[in-house]
């Protein structure tokens, strides 16, 4: 059997996209560049937009990004079940899209944060979470400007009430995000953004804070595996 | 040849920690007597044509896409001159 195959997207100003690659081999499966100018998701199984400052965050984050060609073959291929994981920018681009709900915006202490951040895990059904367990409190580098999670009173009510938060801050809020928000995902649970950066949080050589992040991509490569 | 203004603001209902920022920066340059600021963008699209209702109808447009995200701001659209 050939090895499930994750995109990975490089935007101009992107920056995790390494890292995202090689946390998406460290869980066995083959990354795949896709490139922002091409129509072209080149056949893989599932996305992920790592973070960066895409387009150079120019008008909103993710404003620009959104409408690249590689996002409009994206857009309606992750409406229809294709996996995708946004972190940080990506979690951004895909709130500009319209494929998550609300929007992020300005760090409420206007300071951009760097720093390992407690998070807890809420949901663990959807494509990428469900390797964690319900309630679980995971260690993850966060960094970010704008990384403040709001949306109108009825969007939070649907996403509190139909469990589609599926990361909270835990011990403080760091952003001053709408109800400690720190990921949500869709209904279908295909597509989940987040501002933490799990790809960072692979491999103890690299100083990370714990190697929480490796669950996201056994979760995917499980999913993949028994699609 | 006409100039569209676009002002785009956050929606009130949405914090904007900047605004704040420059509202506490006033008083310690020594200005008064403001209670409230709102940050916002203006956007000033020359027209290749006159601003007639199709033109502004697609300024209508271009602000609904791209140069607003209406999930957290509000815009309005005048013809300048």
């Amino acid at each position: 059997m050939s090895a499930a195959r994750v995109g990975i997207v490089t935007f101009p100003g992107t920056l995790d996209d390494q890292d995202a690659a090689r946390a998406v081999r460290l869980a066995g499966a083959e990354a795949v560049p896709l490139w922002h100018a091409d129509h072209d998701l080149k056949g893989v199984d599932a996305v992920f937009l790592p973070g960066g400052f895409s387009y150079g965050d120019y008008l909103r984050c993710g404003a620009i990004s959104r409408f690249s060609p590689l996002m409009t073959e994206l857009i309606p291929a992750a409406k229809a079940g294709l996996p995708v994981l946004g972190t940080c920018n990506g979690f951004q681009i895909l709130c500009e899209a319209h494929l998550l709900p609300g929007a992020l915006t300005r760090n409420e202490g206007l300071h951009y944060i760097c720093r390992d951040q407690l998070i807890r895990v809420e949901n663990t059904r959807t494509a990428w979470t469900s390797d964690f367990t319900d309630g679980q409190e995971i260690l993850l580098p966060i960094k970010h400007g704008e990384g403040r999670y709001v949306a109108d009173a009825a969007t939070l009510a649907e996403l509190e009430s139909t469990g589609r938060v599926v990361f909270r801050y835990a011990g403080s809020n760091p952003n001053g995000s709408l109800n400690d928000i720190a990921g949500i995902t869709n209904e279908a649970g295909n597509i989940v953004g987040l501002m933490p950066h799990p790809e960072h949080a692979v491999e103890e050589l690299t100083g990370a804070p714990s190697v929480d992040g490796r669950h996201f991509f056994t979760s995917i490569l499980k999913r993949l595996v028994n699609a | 040849m006409a100039r569209v203004i676009v002002d785009v603001m956050l929606k009130p209902e949405i914090l904007d920690p900047q605004g704040q920022a420059i509202a506490r920066a006033l008083p310690r340059l020594g200005f008064s007597g403001v209670s409230q600021v709102r940050q916002g963008k203006r956007f000033e699209l020359e027209l290749d044509g006159p601003a007639d209702e199709a033109a502004l109808s697609d300024v209508r447009k271009m602000a609904e896409t791209l140069l607003a995200n209406t999930v957290i701001e509000d815009f309005s659209i005048r013809v300048e001159g």
